[in-house]
């Protein structure tokens, strides 16, 4: 892969970077209890969580587990989980 | 066409010419008169440019890199303390590969302070990336602004220029000068055709930086464009002669150096002075000729060595000094690397610093020393003040 | 998988888990949509963002250096004015790049009027290096460079006031926003954006490693500084305080307790003293902007 000029880049590459790997919990989501707020896909700080029919669904190749929608969430739908790695 | 023309003037004409988007600098003796007059141009209409009067050298170069990066032709110029200000934008701008053209007008560095000329300003960048011009008169001041755009803007090229010229001497001097006309300025440079920039349709990110996996290829990366560089100069140097009628093709010009004994190595406008010095000398019967280095950087190895091929001593004429240095000069010390295995001892002559006149006397004063075997020297001090 | 939510701000960057500016560089970029060019400077941001050749940013973006992201931006309105195009030029700098070494370029940009938005991104300190002290770090905020210790609290001086300084410069409309309040960081960027001159936003982002709190927390962080007085979030228009968030306001203590980079001032004893003064800061806050429900 040869270098770009002037140390330039197209986007593209930041997501070869899984920094799922860096989770030590994992949210896990009550889909019966969310209320479809969307605060936890709008404040997650990686874009990791997505929309799925109005519902999150969490890409779990980058989720660093920081825990922010867990306690964010206002239905408490959202628990931090011990990875087993 | 010929006119008679401050050297400031006729670079803010030039500059004119080469039909720069933005012009973005910062008052600073000996250089200021070329902003106002192109103050003068924009605010007249005659040029078609945004000019900005900047709160400092440093905004104006940080505002002609994002310029530059965004697609535009840009125009600075500088010296002495404010090159040095900005000289952090200007190892930015070289490693972001942006084609910027500025003006130095060469000045003596503080402290203490001086306003008068020496090239130590330029000189001391001379790592910075740019590749750096030095012109002997104001024609060259003048051609050569429009030669470092065709050679900076060269996909193969990509870095930035200093085009260089004594403070005062040649700033405030009024010499004749052909100014081309816009046709011929804009067939000979043609618009500005960015390698990549800023821009919503098409998203990249610029100045992104480098761990040592990757930064030791970007640098490598850079000296091979200022290889380039020395290259795309000479190309487009002799095309400037098809065009204009006057030739830079070569980054040293040779004056009576055919049969010389002495020679001396300059830069700048002592090389005019050098010039008639030689004149003299070579009526009293000494063999003296001058090799005038017009590309410091890419210093011009092998055109030196061709230069100074079979002479018995160099006199490097230094405007400059490298404190702590083993030769005091800056140039001395790669013209003495390039002669290497030649035989041929190269002296430093430190002269000039700060504005101190030189005149023909002591140009041959100073080929004398060198014969003597006197040299890496202060010319010319004042034992008085000792 | 489902379609995914079009960000503009990628996965993969390396910021903390938890990070204030990560998401606020998501949320700035929902205000700017991706007609925007982003002038970024070095800093936490810059540094998680664009490691070559990884870059997290799916609109153009550029960094020069630490405090030039204003001439920078100069530079560029001016090209793209020339050249008819209309992107938003938006710088999105740190404190540290914004009060202190940058002011030069910030206060020559806004003097000069150029048609672009800055914002700042305030973690209070200067936390890529490691977290030292900035002009805009709190009163009594241990940092490593304003270290509490047997002689000191901690930052002796107060956050210097950047957004009545560039009010002060003719700027038609300055704001502080939060993430804490991610809609209202939203409009406040689309406001910014489409207001012509120069605009300034400072967002409060609050800093887990930085500050010394649990990533999860950094929201309630946000807020828990909102309630204290001790962030408002106000917009200016012309230099007069046109809006200010009401709060029913809490004590200090409970946002300071919450920190490492106050536990100075509750252990091994409450510095009532401090914290008094601390006090004093949110008061006076309050008069000033009218937040007291």
């Amino acid at each position: 892969m040869t270098l770009n000029v002037g140390c330039s880049a197209p986007p593209g590459k930041a997501t070869d970077n899984k920094t799922g790997s860096w989770r030590v919990f994992k949210p896990v989501f009550d889909l019966e209890k969310c209320k479809k707020c969307g605060i936890c896909i709008l404040i997650c700080p990686e874009s990791s969580i997505h929309e799925n029919d109005d519902y999150p669904e969490v890409d779990y190749d980058y989720c660093k587990g920081c825990g922010l929608c867990a306690n964010e969430c206002p239905a408490d739908a959202i628990k931090m989980v011990l990875e087993e790695k | 066409m010929m006119q008679i023309m401050e050297g400031s003037h006729a670079i803010s004409e030039i500059v004119k010419l080469c039909r720069p988007d933005l012009i973005s600098a910062y008052p600073i003796t000996p250089q200021t008169h070329i902003v106002e007059r192109l103050a003068e141009i924009v605010a007249d209409g005659d040029l078609d440019a945004d000019y900005l009067t900047v709160d400092s050298e440093f905004s104006a170069l940080s505002a002609c890199v994002g310029a530059s990066a965004a697609g535009s032709r840009v125009y600075s110029a500088t010296s002495s303390q404010g090159l040095i200000l900005m000289s952090e934008v200007c190892f930015n701008a070289s490693g972001m590969r942006l084609p910027i053209v500025m003006s130095i007008a060469n000045r003596a560095l503080g402290a203490p302070l001086s306003i008068w000329n020496d090239q130590q300003d330029s000189i001391s960048m001379r790592d910075s990336g740019w590749f750096q011009l030095y012109a002997e008169d104001v024609q060259e001041m003048a051609d050569l602004h429009i030669l470092a755009y065709r050679a900076a803007e060269d996909h193969d090229v990509l870095l930035p220029a200093f085009v260089c010229f004594d403070g005062f001497i040649l700033s405030h001097t009024y010499e004749p000068v052909d100014i081309p006309t816009q046709e011929e300025t804009d067939a000979f440079l043609p618009p500005f055709r960015p390698y990549q920039r800023l821009d919503a349709n098409n998203p990249i990110s610029m100045g992104m930086y480098a761990t040592p996996d990757y930064y030791h290829e970007f640098r490598y990366e850079m000296d091979q464009a200022m290889i380039r560089a020395g290259e795309s100069l000479k190309k487009y140097g002799a095309e400037f002669a098809e065009y204009f009628g006057r030739d830079y093709s070569s980054p040293v010009e040779s004056y009576r150096m055919d049969d010389a004994d002495i020679a001396i190595v300059a830069l700048g406008s002592i090389c005019g002075t050098i010039k008639d010095a030689i004149d003299e000398m070579r009526e009293s019967g000494q063999k003296v000729g001058l090799a005038k280095i017009r590309t410091f950087r890419p210093f011009p190895r092998d055109e030196i060595i061709s230069a100074l091929n079979g002479v018995s001593e160099v006199a490097v004429l230094e405007k400059n000094i490298s404190f702590g240095s083993a030769m005091k000069g800056a140039v001395g010390l790669e013209i003495k690397e390039a002669l290497d295995n030649k035989g041929i001892p190269v002296f430093s002559f430190v002269a000039g610093l700060g504005g101190r006149d030189l005149r023909k006397k002591d140009i041959k004063n100073i080929a004398g020393l060198a014969r003597d075997g006197k040299g890496d020297i202060f010319y010319g001090l004042r034992e008085e003040l000792l | 998988m489902a379609e995914k939510t079009c960000e503009l701000m990628d996965c993969g960057h390396r910021a903390c888990g938890g990070c204030g500016p990560a998401i606020a560089a998501k949320l700035i970029l929902k205000g700017t949509g991706e007609n925007a060019i982003v002038v970024a400077s070095t800093g936490c941001m810059e540094v998680f963002s664009t490691p070559y050749p990884e870059t997290a940013w799916k609109v153009p973006w550029i960094h020069s250096l630490f405090e030039n992201a204003s001439a920078v931006a100069s530079g560029i309105e001016s090209s793209l004015r020339r050249q008819g195009r209309d992107e938003k030029v938006v710088c999105i700098c740190g404190d540290g790049a914004t009060f202190d070494i940058g002011m030069i370029c910030i206060s020559g940009a806004f003097e000069r009027g150029h048609d672009f938005t800055y914002i700042c991104y305030d973690n209070e300190a200067y936390m890529n290096t490691g977290i030292q002290r900035s002009g805009a770090t709190p009163y009594d905020a241990s940092t490593t460079t304003s270290p509490a210790g047997k002689r000191s609290f901690g930052n002796s001086r107060p956050k210097k006031d950047m957004p009545q300084i560039l009010a002060a410069h003719g700027a038609p409309y300055v704001a502080t926003a939060s993430i804490a309040y991610p809609n209202d960081l939203v409009k406040k960027v689309e406001k910014a954006v489409n207001t012509e001159g120069p605009c300034y936003l400072q967002v409060h982002t609050p800093c887990c490693t930085g500050w010394g709190f649990d990533g999860s927390k950094t929201m309630e962080i946000g807020k828990m500084a909102i309630e204290s007085g001790l962030w408002v979030n106000f917009e200016m228009e012309n230099g007069d305080i046109s809006k200010a968030k009401k709060v029913k306001r809490k004590p200090v203590d409970d946002y300071l307790k919450m920190q490492k980079r106050f536990a100075h001032l509750f252990k091994p004893a409450i510095n009532s003293e401090e914290i008094a003064k601390i006090q004093t800061i949110a008061d006076t806050n309050a008069m000033e902007y009218g937040i007291d429900l």
